[in-house]
């Protein structure tokens, strides 16, 4: 009697165990019910605007098309998202649609094998975009928000009120942040509490460094240019050590999230803050009236004449090559909604738009935030801006994170950062096949 | 107490062996599912730990995943972290597990409502008391900080100082891992035959000499076991320190497992394999030797 309520207890928890399992593939697996209707799923990360984003251009792509319903799903952001995006491509099981970075992080997915090439929708894209999903000449995503820059968020009030110019050099940045400590507010904030956070002193100072060494990004691929070799390359990693070593962030750094970053920026308990010019949606929908509050610049160099803004491509929307049939049709019509101008007031409409567009015939609306405006400056300048080094070169190693927390935190100074972040670039390029590692 | 000839623990005698009632082939079904479950995934994970491999493609390399793998900078401070995590994990649940059982074996009050008490955290969800503990742990709005500072202490970082972190995921684990080994040690100390006490009253023995000359030999094989599985456990450990720091701040908690984790996540799939061959091997290299030490104790008490 016992035995056998054990064994039905253990067969009970089995199944329970097997449904757990095979929930993380709803969704892919949804019935197409009769009369032409076909329902897609979608995944997107579960940043809060992004999903605002995902679902403004499902619902409003349905209100066109009644026949395709779009379910959005949501996944983790930062290196465990790479892996749920990377797992259920190679195992057939993605949805149907999909959001994820493009560059770097983009071709570690192997498109030609994994994706759909989308080339009609090729002419009404931006170049730089295209460079971005493209492999083989074929492109393979449609751009999913908007142009963003690795920059410094700065709290306009603040600058005011203690009488702060926008530096253009390190020094000069350094000079602020003197000042500020002085006037009792956090210089400069970090938030390791997530850690992705802490590369925008290296990623964002790309434009200095190829300002400084013009065509090192294809160097780097080549294994003939090293972060810890190149000064201009290395000084994202001393500028990280020095902030940190002065004293000039915030208490809570190393618990303090993304949210909690945005929040103290607003607040003005903090002044400036590295991060990518995306988040500003997040921070001007949890504290509205900030709009015109917050500046941005561009992470400051060694020199004023050359500085600019390091710019990210749009992440993309893509088709898994396991989408096909009647599915494949419906992803590619949503797909070219998403390219299209309506497309972009879709999602200008659900998110606060942060930067340009990578589609032809999309424009921002007049009354865009301040540091949308300032970012706008610079790239209309000739020569005031560039491409992230991930959308230029396929090399980045995924410790970056982990190695900028260490440097942020004091644990490793600059030089042995350097260093050790070029090892770990090279499995990344044997992973990939790369000539010359 | 006389020693036992060994063979009578081991079982049924070798020499001899009768022809087993039931036909070869009833061990079928298992041995299938035994193979394709485990051998043919062990086997198949040593060779494409020497290559360089996709889901689609693989292209061998030798022992190169091995030699990066031990190269990689993490790795040295992620097997001390994977040592360190395992002694204390694995030394504090032997002594608070042998303590609580004690006192949960003696006379006192709501001793049923307090086994199942120090038993419940073994229950509950490894990721969820992880989360929960990251945000007791959180070193400004953290509760334990919090409480520290009511009685004028400034509580460090727990789990964002370099020099603490590890400890703090290691305290939780015994946390969360304590019932199970008072759990082991009430039945060892239970089964103890209660004639040795009664000896020992009539030789007019202290609670202390009770403890130390029964209850501590007596309970050795329940030792044994908790030592081994806290230890098995420490080794491998990944779930609460994922959950907690994920090997954070930089990689001060790392241990082998999330290292392994983390080439897994980057798309390192033969080096991961490589170091989960590497994982395998010092498991048994560490866990092997000792459970035989351990048993070979066990017999002569």
């Amino acid at each position: 009697m016992t035995r056998s309520r054990i064994a039905l207890a253990v067969l009970s928890a089995a199944t329970l165990a097997l449904g757990a399992c095979s929930a993380g593939s709803l969704g892919s697996s949804d019935d197409e019910s009769g009369g032409g209707k076909v329902t897609l799923s979608f995944l997107t990360d579960n940043q809060p605007e992004t999903v605002k984003m995902a679902e403004g251009l499902a619902k409003d792509f349905t209100a066109k098309n009644p026949d395709i319903t779009i379910n959005v799903e949501t996944r983790p952001q930062g290196t465990e998202g790479d892996n749920i995006v990377k797992t259920r491509l190679s195992t057939g099981d993605m949805t149907d649609l999909f959001m994820y970075n493009s560059g770097s992080l983009m071709q570690a997915l192997a498109p030609q094998k994994n994706l759909t090439a989308l080339d009609d929708f090729a002419g009404q894209l931006d170049d730089n975009f295209k460079k971005s999903v493209g492999s083989d000449g074929k492109i393979y995503g449609v751009p999913f928000g908007n142009y963003m820059a690795g920059a410094i968020l700065y709290n306009k009030d603040v600058y005011d009120k203690n009488g702060l110019k926008v530096p253009t050099t390190w020094d000069e940045f350094q000079a602020n942040n003197a000042k500020l400590k002085a006037a009792g507010v956090d210089p400069v904030i970090q938030t390791y509490g997530e850690t992705w956070t802490s590369q925008l002193f290296i990623l964002g100072d790309y434009h200095n460094v190829e300002a400084a060494n013009p065509g090192w990004a294809d160097q780097y691929t080549k294994n003939q240019a090293k972060y810890a070799t190149t000064p201009a390359a290395k000084a994202g990693f001393d500028h990280l050590q020095q902030v940190h070593d002065a004293g000039y962030v915030n208490k809570d750094f190393a618990s303090a999230k993304l949210t909690d970053g945005l929040n103290k920026l607003a607040k003005g308990q903090g002044a400036q803050y590295p991060i990518l010019s995306a988040m500003l949606s997040q921070l001007i929908a949890d504290n509205p009236g900030t709009e015109n509050k917050i500046g941005l610049f561009a992470i400051p160099g060694s020199d004023a004449a050359k500085n600019g803004l390091t710019v990210w491509a749009p992440n993309g929307l893509y088709i898994p090559s396991s989408t096909t049939g009647d599915k494949l049709e419906a992803a590619k019509k949503f797909a070219g909604f998403v390219a299209s101008p309506d497309g972009c007031a879709s999602m200008g409409k659900a998110s606060q738009p942060s930067g340009p567009y990578a589609v032809t015939g999309c424009k921002l609306p007049d009354s865009v935030p301040q540091a949308v405006k300032d970012m706008q400056t610079y790239i209309d300048k000739q020569g005031a801006s560039s491409l992230a080094l991930e959308f230029l070169s396929p090399v980045k190693g995924p410790a970056l994170e982990q190695i900028c927390v260490e440097v942020g935190s004091g644990i490793r100074k600059a030089d042995a950062a350097a260093k050790l972040y070029d090892e770990d670039v090279k499995k990344q390029a044997q992973q990939l096949g790369l000539e010359g590692w | 107490m006389e020693a036992r000839p060994r063979t009578s623990v081991a079982g049924p005698a070798a020499p001899g062996r009768k022809k087993s009632p039931y036909p070869s082939w009833f061990y079928l079904p298992a041995a299938i599912v035994y193979a394709v479950l485990f051998l043919v995934p062990t086997v198949t994970s040593f060779y494409f730990s020497l290559t360089r491999w996709s889901i689609f493609d693989s292209q061998f390399i030798g022992f190169d995943n091995y030699v990066t793998f031990f190269r990689e900078p993490a790795l040295v401070s992620g097997l001390w972290h994977t040592v360190v995590y395992a002694v204390i994990t694995s030394g504090l649940k032997v002594v608070l597990g042998l303590g609580l059982a004690v006192l949960l074996t003696s006379q006192i009050i709501g001793r049923g409502y307090l086994r199942s008490v120090v038993f419940f955290p073994v229950l509950v969800s490894t990721i969820g008391v992880g989360l929960t503990f990251t945000i007791l742990m959180d070193p400004e709005e953290g509760l334990i900080n919090e409480s520290l500072s009511l009685i004028g202490i400034q509580g460090p970082g727990w789990l964002t100082d370099p020099s603490y972190a590890l400890v703090s995921v290691a305290l939780v684990d015994v946390w969360k891992g304590v019932g199970l080994a008072t759990l082991i040690y009430i039945a060892g100390i239970v089964s103890i035959p209660q004639e040795y006490f009664e000896a020992a009253r009539v030789d007019g023995a202290t609670a202390w000499q009770n403890f130390r000359r029964i209850v501590l030999p007596l309970a050795r094989p329940a030792t044994f076991t908790v030592i081994l599985l806290s230890l098995i456990g420490g080794l491998r450990s990944f779930d609460l320190i994922w959950a907690m720091t994920r090997g954070g701040p930089g990689f001060t908690s790392d241990v082998i497992a999330s290292v392994i984790y983390k080439q897994y996540q980057a798309g390192f799939y033969g080096l991961s394999t490589a170091g989960n061959v590497v994982l395998f091997l010092l498991v048994t290299a560490i866990i092997f030797p000792l459970s035989r030490f351990l048993n070979s104790k066990e017999v002569d008490l």
